[in-house]
């Protein structure tokens, strides 16, 4: 078993209940500024996208500067996530346990997770999220900048530009609809939200969801309280 | 010679047509007019046209826009292309007729053709920054534009351009503020060849006949009118000596229509990608109804707490 | 134009030839597109270059510049060949049958009389049989060998349709299409119209040119009609004026001429001028020169010209050469013999041929004086602007003073259109700055030079202090005062002749017309071919009123057309001999037993009668003339002459290079580069464009953005020779000069093969030049030979040889 699930910064700490170090200061403050680009521009662009909801263009001051920053805010989404990616994109990567977790999706939205196997810090659903989430963002960041008219209409055709706008307001549909997935499974899952503000979840939220993370957590060297790696 | 439009009246004239009369308007409904308006159109004779670039001038002056003094690029073509001041251009193709061998220059006046179903205004997100007129003038409101270009992508005939300066795309307005009190477009005025006539629609195809059984005696077999039918029609026709092959006169687009990408991005994608978005959210409340949270219980905790005191047993 | 602008809706054929309607008179061109559109008439288009007038035309050939007259010859002979003439037409109404003096020949490119030292013919052969009434002698069955029609038959039968296309490049196929489109306006009822302009003026044969195709109207029988006609497109809204009000060196308004120095008195002036008719009952209008011309002297000097002193025949200078055109005013200033220039709405620098000579002329200047609304670049000849103006100015000592003057559009005044219309127009906004009146500023030099002259006497103060100066303000005359002036006045009562009863117009009134001009002092004119456009009736010119009967495209009440209001020149002959419409459907006038009447302003006495006099009332012949006889000073018929710069030998006459009636100064001549020149092999033409009007617009940001850059065209095939790029710059050179220029390689330039060689033709806009909105350019004359027309001295712009290689762009 690779130790790719299990981080550096990860760590347990005994007590009760017992609490585990799942982000890093660092790690939450750059999903916090992915999360809130990704929802101003959801907003931003919806506005653009259908008439009945240009009225959230006045969130923005109005038409001209929806149209200024939604791009720019692109632009942080892109590099934003870019840091996300490479601090999660290993503990992404598919495992075996994976595809049976999927096979078994619909125990895990009525609740029944005792009939699904033990997965790594990362279940399939949230791989799924983590993937769907890169590959939007790479086809939105490239399509934008097409569609990018006051610096870059120049350098392709209308034609090609008409492509990019389509698939760019596919990729938006997608993103945003993985978004509502990413956003409900975190409410849904209560005790999530505060590992994503406060860095740490508890032992039993551990044990109920990446029950196998925990496992490599506890018994990996160093990978409880207060000891740091060997080297 | 086409009956000139008579100069103004010194004296004010009521507007003959304004928002009441709006057909559409980019982003929003408009009530049904209570009339429809005559329709108007431009009609350019590319067989009258000596390409002295007067309609240029003219409206540059109307508008009074500032372009650039540019350089030459080895053509005719100046400015080199339409740009958010200069709404209108003389493009010059040379073809030689394979079939008489013949050198033809082909001048054409390009710019805005006042589609009946204007792509652009389908494109458009912005709540009334583009409207069309029930007389078939397609305007751009630039109070309400704000600036994305969506109108480039769906305009058939690439004609808008986005202004660097105020951020808002521009294009010939058919001197909708003349035609509104009785004048023609400035372009048609300034024309010394009459090779842009303008009136009602009806009046336009039936001065286009007499020009194209002109054409035909000359030996144009295949003059025509440009008026066509992709999108809805136009209220900018031309007369081309060559009707089957428009693309002669600088790549005039054969069958031109709202481009299907764009229509799907405002027709499906928009409706369908909504109700996606809107099932998504939906699944979700219902799920966390119906199911309820997935709360971590006791015995997870006292789990962990054992499989934690274990391993440290373990490792002792 | 013998006709008017709106006349050219009437035609059946439009042939553009020597000029470029469309481009540089697009308002103008309205007319034709009228034509095609409303009567199916067809256009042709004769040119170097496939033009925008080209693009709207039926049929184009193209033509090596230069070469019009063999094509036109070529036409002429192509009708007579084919029986493609108007037969009654030309045996009434012009000198087909006027036999000519034994001695006149034409040999090997020669008219009988040439001197070769001279550059000159002594022109006495060149003249009619004078019988023993005194009259010219007629043969009306054209059988004599030596009448006009037979003499002109063999002049015309070595241009061939192989000799055209060898001369000219034009496929033969297509040479003969446009003379079966051409031949057929023979038929009485169609007309054929000529439009040309400086593509014909601008050679050193341009006269001839213009007469080539004016012969060719008159064995169609087409002109005095509805429709035809000889239709100069003048080069500026006034220029027709200009040359009206005489404003040439050697001509007096109306096209009386300026006295020489052999003519020391007013008899010997007028014993030249006499215009005896030349057969019997004829008009000979000429006959009432000394009217015009004492009416004229009477505006000049009011109560200073007398019958006892000749009406002041005195004041008036006398030439002792020919003309001081401007090619020799500036050969002169080159001589260092001229050291006041006063440069009034003209830009000189950028005008005139052979810019380093001009550039070397004003320099030797000592007081250079500008007047005109613009910023020129004669005004700024001193100015170094890199190469687009290479001179340095610490070497130049010319004062140079710039009077900033009104445009049209700040004055009132009167405009005299190319279809000889005098329109007013109105003052439509207040001058900028310091811009005076031209008036004003004339007015005052006026009144200052006076002073002096009163002050300080002087060799012959007399023309200038008995100058009649009646305005109101002496400062400053007004256009309308100045108007009236040239109407002309009774100065005392001036009755009928006829009928001494009638009273045309009492002392002190404005003239009617001309026909109440007098020779005995009792009237002043300033232009006689102008009076009755400011009469007791009001100012004519202001006349509004598109009243047109019948749709003539007449117009008669819309503005004042001289002569008389006449819209038709010579429109007696578009009538037969009995007086009745050639084309019933194109009546001009017609006689009704009594008098002549019709759509127009009769161009005849109204009582005379058809069989009896002439429709060319101002030639003593009453016939107009196939042969010029003595009137042209390189020959009574045009023949092919090589521009002085050319690519070929000339295949009719190759021992002569150039118009060899033409004058060339000394020095020159070392200019031209060789006939078939290795160093210079490409022909180059300049022309206008019709985003630019001259030097003007170019300070005009909308028309700079319209055609912003100077560049040259070429074809596709030189492009790829000399591997010159589209969009690349490229060098053009002459013998003279250099330019550097964008290339515009273009399909509508196309190489022609004349006498079996290639010939790349190298188009150079003018427009361009250091000041303005556009970008600084350099100008056709950089390159242009300095020579004129044998006739009027009208540069050679049109054709002259240069060469060309591709360049990396300027320095910026």
């Amino acid at each position: 078993m690779t130790a790719h699930d299990v981080e550096p910064d990860n760590a347990v700490h005994p007590g009760k209940p017992v609490t585990v170090d799942r982000y890093t200061v660092g790690a939450r403050i750059n999903h916090w500024i992915t999360a809130a680009s990704l929802i101003l521009l959801a907003l931003s662009g919806l506005a653009l996208f259908h008439p009945s909801l240009f009225f959230l263009s006045g969130l923005f001051g109005g038409g001209q500067f929806t149209r200024f920053i939604h791009p720019w805010i692109g632009v942080v989404l892109f590099f934003s996530f870019f840091g996300l990616f490479i601090r999660f994109w290993k503990a992404n990567l598919w495992k075996r346990e994976d595809g049976t977790w999927l096979a078994r999706i619909r125990d895990v939205l009525a609740n029944h997770e005792e009939n699904v196997p033990e997965v790594g810090k990362y279940n399939a659903g949230q791989k799924f999220v983590f993937w769907a989430m890169s590959v939007l963002i790479v086809i939105l960041i490239s399509s934008g900048l097409v569609i990018w008219d006051q610096y870059f209409s120049a350098y392709t055709t209308v034609g090609q530009q008409r492509v990019a706008l389509l698939v760019h307001a596919i990729a938006a549909v997608a993103i945003i609809g993985v978004w509502i997935i990413h956003a409900y499974s975190a409410l849904w899952v209560r005790g999530t939200i505060p590992a994503m503000i406060r860095g740490s979840v508890t032992g039993g939220w551990a044990w109920r969801h990446h029950r196998k993370w925990l496992r490599e957590l506890v018994t990996k060297p160093g990978g409880r309280s207060g000891s740091k790696p060997a080297e | 010679m086409f009956p000139p439009i008579a100069n103004p009246s010194v004296t004010d004239v009521a507007p003959r047509f304004s928002e009441k009369d709006l057909v559409r308007r980019s982003a929003s409904t408009v009530p049904a007019p209570a009339e429809r308006l005559t329709e108007v159109a431009k009609l350019i004779d590319v067989s009258k046209c000596i390409g002295c670039k007067a309609c240029q001038t003219a409206c540059i002056e109307w508008n009074d826009t500032h372009p650039e003094v540019g350089v030459n690029a080895g053509v005719y073509e100046n400015p080199p292309d339409l740009t958010p001041d200069m709404f209108t251009l003389m493009r010059f193709s040379e073809w030689e007729n394979p079939e008489t061998n013949n050198l033809e220059w082909l001048i054409r006046k390009d710019g805005c053709m006042h589609c009946e179903d204007p792509g652009c205004l389908k494109a458009c997100p912005a709540p009334g920054a583009i409207v069309q007129y029930s007389n078939g003038i397609v305007d751009f409101v630039h109070e309400n534009c704000i600036g994305c270009g969506y109108c480039i992508k769906g305009c058939p005939f690439n004609i808008p351009r986005i202004s660097r300066v105020d951020h808002t795309a521009y294009k010939c307005t058919l001197c909708s503020d003349r035609v509104a009190v009785g004048q023609g477009p400035a372009c048609a005025k300034a024309c010394p060849t009459q090779a842009i006539v303008f009136g009602t629609k009806e009046e336009m195809k039936q001065h286009a006949e007499g020009r194209i059984t002109d054409l035909k005696a000359r030996g144009y077999a295949n003059a025509g009118l440009y008026d066509p039918p992709g999108v809805g029609g136009t209220h900018v026709m031309y007369v081309l000596h060559h009707a089957d092959q428009p693309e002669l006169y600088s790549g005039l687009p054969k069958e031109p229509r709202i481009s299907p990408l764009v229509e799907a991005w405002k027709g499906i994608t928009k409706y369908a990608g909504l109700t996606v978005l809107g099932v998504a959210a939906g699944v979700g409340l219902l799920h966390h109804l119906v199911m309820g949270p997935n709360r971590v219980s006791d015995t997870d905790e006292e789990n962990a707490e054992r499989l934690v005191r274990s391993d440290r047993h373990d490792s002792a | 134009m013998t006709n008017s602008w709106t006349d050219i809706r009437n035609t059946d054929l439009v042939v553009i030839m020597g000029g470029n309607a469309a481009e540089a008179h697009p308002c103008g061109f309205k007319w034709v597109t009228e034509a095609k559109a409303n009567r199916g008439a067809k256009l042709i288009v004769v040119d170097p270059r496939y033009t925008r007038s080209a693009s709207v035309s039926d049929l184009y050939a193209p033509i090596r510049q230069g070469t019009d007259i063999a094509f036109l010859l070529g036409l002429i002979n192509y009708c007579i060949e084919n029986d493609k003439v108007q037969r009654d037409y030309v045996k009434a109404f012009t000198n087909a049958g006027y036999v000519v003096k034994q001695g006149f020949t034409y040999q090997d490119g020669l008219f009988s009389g040439y001197d070769e030292a001279k550059r000159d013919y002594d022109k006495s052969s060149w003249d009619y049989e004078i019988g023993a009434d005194g009259f010219a002698v007629v043969d009306d069955t054209l059988a004599n060998p030596r009448c006009v029609w037979n003499l002109l038959k063999n002049h015309v039968a070595v241009y061939t349709p192989e000799m055209v296309e060898r001369i000219c490049g034009t496929p033969k196929d297509k040479f003969l299409k446009v003379a079966e489109m051409v031949a057929e306006c023979s038929s009485p009822t169609k007309a054929m119209t000529s439009m040309y302009a400086l593509g014909w003026t601008q050679h050193s044969k341009g006269s001839q040119n213009i007469r080539a195709m004016a012969m060719l109207q008159l064995i169609l029988g087409n002109i005095g009609v509805r429709g035809g006609g000889m239709n100069a497109l003048r080069g500026h809204s006034n220029i027709q004026g200009l040359t009206d009000v005489g404003l040439m060196s050697n001509l007096l308004p109306g096209y009386l001429t300026l006295p020489n120095e052999k003519e020391p008195d007013l008899n010997a002036y007028m014993s030249t001028r006499g215009f005896k008719p030349l057969r019997p009952n004829q008009m000979s209008y000429w006959q009432n020169y000394r009217k015009f011309f004492v009416s004229f002297q009477k505006a000049m000097y009011g109560s200073a010209a007398t019958p006892e002193n000749d009406f002041a025949y005195d004041y008036l200078p006398k030439l002792d050469v020919p003309g001081y055109d401007v090619l020799r005013a500036f050969d002169m200033m080159h001589q260092g013999k001229i050291n006041l220039y006063l440069c009034q709405g003209f830009n000189a620098l950028q005008a005139f041929p052979n810019k380093q000579k001009i550039t070397a002329s004003l320099s030797k200047l000592k007081l250079l004086v500008v007047m005109d609304p613009l910023a020129t670049e004669t005004a700024r000849f001193w100015e170094n602007h890199g190469a687009h103006n290479d001179v340095d100015p610490s070497a130049i000592q010319t004062e140079v003073i710039e009077l900033p003057s009104t445009c049209f559009a700040e004055d009132d005044g009167s405009l005299t259109n190319s279809g000889r219309w005098l329109q007013w127009h109105w003052a439509g906004g207040t001058p900028p700055g310091e811009a005076k009146r031209d008036t004003w500023i004339m007015a005052q030099i006026h009144l200052r030079l006076k002073e002096l002259y009163r002050g300080e006497g002087g060799a012959f103060p007399d023309p200038i202090l008995n100058l009649h100066w009646p305005y109101a303000d002496p400062g400053d005359p007004t256009a309308e005062e100045i108007a009236q002036e040239i109407n002309g006045r009774a100065l005392a009562k001036v009755t009928d002749t006829a009928d001494p009863t009638k009273v045309l117009a009492e002392a002190g009134k404005l003239l009617p017309g001309f026909a109440a001009l007098r020779d005995d002092g009792s009237t002043s004119c300033g232009c006689w071919i102008y009076s009755g456009c400011f009469n007791e009736k009001g100012n004519n010119m202001a006349r509004r009123d598109t009243d047109d009967p019948d749709e003539t495209g007449a117009y008669l009440k819309w503005a004042f057309s001289w002569p008389a209001n006449r819209r038709i020149l010579y429109n007696r002959a578009s009538a037969d001999l009995n007086g009745k419409a050639w084309d019933p459907d194109r009546k001009v006038i017609e006689w009704d037993g009594a008098k002549w009447s019709g759509y127009d302003v009769p161009d005849i006495a109204p009582t005379a009668k058809p069989g009896e006099v002439g429709p060319f009332i101002m030639n003593p012949e009453g016939v107009s003339r196939l042969f010029t006889r003595g009137m042209m000073r390189d020959g009574p018929f045009p023949a092919h002459y090589e521009p002085f710069e050319s690519p070929i030998v000339n295949p009719v006459a190759p021992n002569v290079r150039g118009n060899p009636a033409a004058r060339v100064f000394e020095g020159d001549f070392r200019q031209f580069a060789e006939p078939a020149s290795a160093e210079f092999p490409y022909a180059a033409t300049s022309y206008r464009l019709t985003e630019h009007f001259h030097f003007w617009t170019k300070h005009v940001v909308v028309n700079a953005v319209m055609q912003p850059e100077f560049f040259v065209e070429i074809s596709e095939q030189l492009a790829a020779e000399k591997g010159i790029a589209k969009d690349g710059w490229v060098r053009v050179w002459s013998k003279r000069g250099s330019v550097t220029a964008k290339a515009m390689v273009t399909k509508r330039i196309k190489p022609l093969t004349c006498d079996g060689k290639t010939v790349h033709i190298v188009g150079i806009p003018l427009h361009w030049g250091f000041t303005g909105a556009a970008k600084k350019g350099f100008g056709p004359n950089m390159l242009t030979p300095y020579v004129g027309d044998a006739n009027i001295e009208t540069p050679e712009y049109k054709a002259f040889l240069v060469n060309i290689e591709p360049v990396s762009g300027p320095v910026a």
